[in-house]
């Protein structure tokens, strides 16, 4: 499994590191993921937010990988990759409309190629193989980046995706973060493979495993995978191994099928303090510079969460929009019926 | 885009007036591409896509592994991203395996993205019986797509429309399924336009006129209506028969003005019975013309079982001629 930096923060690889203010920009970006992680909590508990899949824990895979693209690429992420898709640039007030099941958090924004997170497990990667090859039939260079979970490298889709995209030489970097869970059920349980990035083998296509606790490495592997496909030697799948500390969504239980002792081993691999360990070490972060990130992200999420906080309610018409370019006849009728009872 | 009709005809059948529709989408518009299982070198098991891959190049017209939910999964991201996919699924009863790539994404992605994506692709699928195929070959689908949100649904039942409503389902900025009847591919000659034409979709077409029965059908059963209707006008009984053409978007306007000139209706499909779109025509009818309604409307359809591949019995669940006569002559002694 390829590592970076040690939980410990030691450096086996220097020469691979990249370079400092990268190491700064990854933390940064991890920092402010799970401050929306940790504030979503809340807000939930608050009243304030929907049910929402927390990520906690998981901020080197999603940070790491996303990190590698730019906003020509495309970003296919699962409803627990929210920290992948503010890294990738979708903005916090848009974020939290999501949650919130608000209208102005489901139109994505016009300058970003980030869909919309995906409930249906596994759809998302015969979608992101036809994005890339789209991208490759207009000449560009872009690739598609496509997110899926342990049990979701079960599903028919994950593998009908990996054999497309290497049948038909799609630019696509496929993340399957093995977090351990699929709600209640494990690894072994899903299962009998013990190394799923082998599982690219079957396809032809390379498979990468890597520490997905340290984002360095998670980082490096995948701008490796997107510097192939935007070379136009094909797809890559990149295995994260990482552990979904927290529960399946903010409405489970995982009491009733793990142990908090399992649960503790992963807390001392926690990503976001192996990269601190590190750069306080190397003279790179000091605590002031810590407690300045920290000003820094409350600041803008606060000034976002009053940004969402002012969006409109929608209204009952917008059941009914959306559906086709042009509404059929039928639609049309549907759509007076709503208002007349909104009149009456 | 649409300008008048070319005058110029030439006589095809109608799995020719398909292929003469991809290969003027194909040359009028960069970004369209088909693909599907068999459709490249081969030209398809029905050959509506012979010769295309031969002028296009691989790269516009291509085969893809096997796998249905691959290929309209991979036509979503295609046209997410800016193609115009024209997808093949080699019969319509292998849909299947796709459904939740139709139901969960391709026909919610423009209101799940608040129209910040659409999807203008087009799935073609052989349907129906008629022509004796092994069994799955023969489901009429139609109904499972027409109660999806966020898809339409085209059966063409005449070459002239086929071109016509491929070249429109093509050029439509939201996903269209796209039905041909395998008993129509070549049993039907007609005088289509050469040149560009669209048939719009969402308007009926009257294909006879007759002030004592409406018969209403589409695809593969106007046909079977329509000889129904001629020995019905034998017996003095003038039949209406509409054939759809489109079942998203619906003309009920057409329905319901020759409801209201006849009184009485069969609905004619091919699916079977239970929940079927001939059910909700029935249902359409029933609330909004009820008044005009002489005899209850009567449904002549397949039967709540697969579609049997014993080829001597096929033609007693897919509707002839002689079971719709006989709905007609129900309708008209009640």
């Amino acid at each position: 499994m390829f590592q970076l930096v040690t939980p410990e923060g030691t450096v086996p690889q220097p020469d691979l590191l990249p370079d400092v203010p990268t190491r700064l920009r990854l933390y940064r970006l991890m920092r402010r993921a799970r401050h929306f992680d940790e504030r979503a909590w809340v807000l939930y508990r608050t009243g304030r937010m929907g049910v929402f899949p927390p990520y906690g824990g998981m901020e080197a895979s999603q940070v790491g990988t996303a990190a590698a693209l730019t906003h020509d690429d495309w970003l296919f992420p699962t409803y627990r990759d929210t920290g992948a898709a503010l890294t990738y640039g979708l903005p916090i007030p848009q974020t939290i409309a999501y949650w919130r099941t608000s209208p102005h958090g489901w139109a994505m924004p016009q300058n970003l190629k980030v869909l919309p997170f995906y409930i249906p497990i596994a759809t998302q990667y015969p979608q992101a193989v036809g994005a890339a090859l789209a991208e490759k039939r207009q000449g560009t260079q872009n690739v598609a980046m496509a997110y899926i979970g342990d049990g979701g490298s079960s599903e028919g889709d994950f593998h009908e995706a990996l054999n497309f995209a290497g049948a038909l030489d799609a630019p696509c970097v496929f993340v399957l973060q093995n977090n351990g869970w699929a709600i209640s059920v494990p690894t072994r349980t899903q299962t009998r493979a013990t190394n799923l990035s082998r599982r690219a083998e079957g396809y032809g296509i390379p498979g990468v495993r890597v520490d997905g606790n340290d984002v360095l490495a998670t980082y490096h592997v995948t701008r490796e995978a997107v510097e192939r496909a935007r070379r136009g030697e094909g797809p890559t799948l990149i295995e994260t191994v990482t552990y979904r500390i927290k529960p399946h969504t903010v409405a489970d239980d995982p009491s009733r099928y793990r142990t908090e002792a399992d649960t503790a081993g992963w807390d001392a691999k926690d990503p976001v303090l192996r990269l601190r360990t590190h750069l306080l070490a190397q003279g790179h972060l000091t605590e002031e510079d810590d407690a300045a990130i920290t000003r820094d992200i409350e600041a803008e999420f606060e000034a976002a969460l009053k940004e969402a906080d002012a969006y409109p309610e929608p209204t009952p018409a917008e059941i009914v929009d959306h559906v086709f370019a042009e509404p059929t006849p039928q639609l049309r009728r549907q759509r007076a019926q709503l208002l007349a009872e909104e009149e009456a | 885009m649409t300008a008048a009709p070319p005058t110029r005809t030439k006589t095809m059948t109608m799995v020719a007036a398909i292929n003469d529709a991809l290969a003027l989408a194909l040359e009028t518009d960069p970004a369209v591409h088909i693909f599907g299982e068999d459709v490249g070198v081969m030209g398809g098991v029905f050959r509506a896509t012979d010769g295309l891959q031969a002028r296009f190049g691989t790269e516009r017209v291509f085969d893809t592994p096997l796998a249905e939910a691959g290929i309209v999964g991979m036509g979503i991201g295609m046209g997410l991203a800016g193609l115009k996919p024209v997808a093949e699924i080699q019969f319509a009863g292998f849909l299947y395996p796709a459904l939740d790539q139709i139901l969960s994404h391709l026909g919610r992605y423009r209101h799940r993205t608040r129209s910040r994506y659409h999807l203008p692709m087009v799935v073609r699928a052989p349907y129906g019986g008629g022509v004796h195929t092994p069994e799955q070959h023969a489901d009429s689908p139609e109904a499972i797509l027409a109660h999806t949100p966020g898809v339409k649904v085209v059966i063409p039942s005449t070459p002239r429309d086929a071109k016509g409503l491929l070249l429109a389902a093509i050029e439509d900025p939201d996903p269209v399924f796209f039905f041909e009847s395998i008993k129509l591919y070549r049993s039907v000659k007609e005088e289509v336009p050469e040149g560009h034409y669209t048939v719009p979709l969402g308007q009926a077409r009257v294909v006879t006129q007759g002030d004592d029965v409406t018969v209403i059908c589409y695809g593969g059963m106007v046909e079977v209506a329509t000889r129904a209707a001629e020995a019905a006008r034998a017996h003095g009984i003038g039949v209406e028969v509409i054939d759809l053409r489109t079942l998203v978007p619906l003309d009920t306007d057409t329905i319901l003005e020759s409801v209201a000139k006849t009184g009485r209706v069969v609905v004619v499909t091919e699916a079977p019975r239970t929940g079927g779109f001939h059910s909700e025509i029935s249902a359409i009818i029933a609330e909004e013309a009820i008044e005009h309604l002489q005899a209850p409307i009567v449904r002549v359809t397949g039967f709540d079982a697969p579609y049997p591949p014993f080829t001597s019995i096929e033609d007693v669940y897919r509707p002839n001629p002689v079971r719709v006569a006989k709905a007609i002559r129900q309708v008209m002694a009640y």
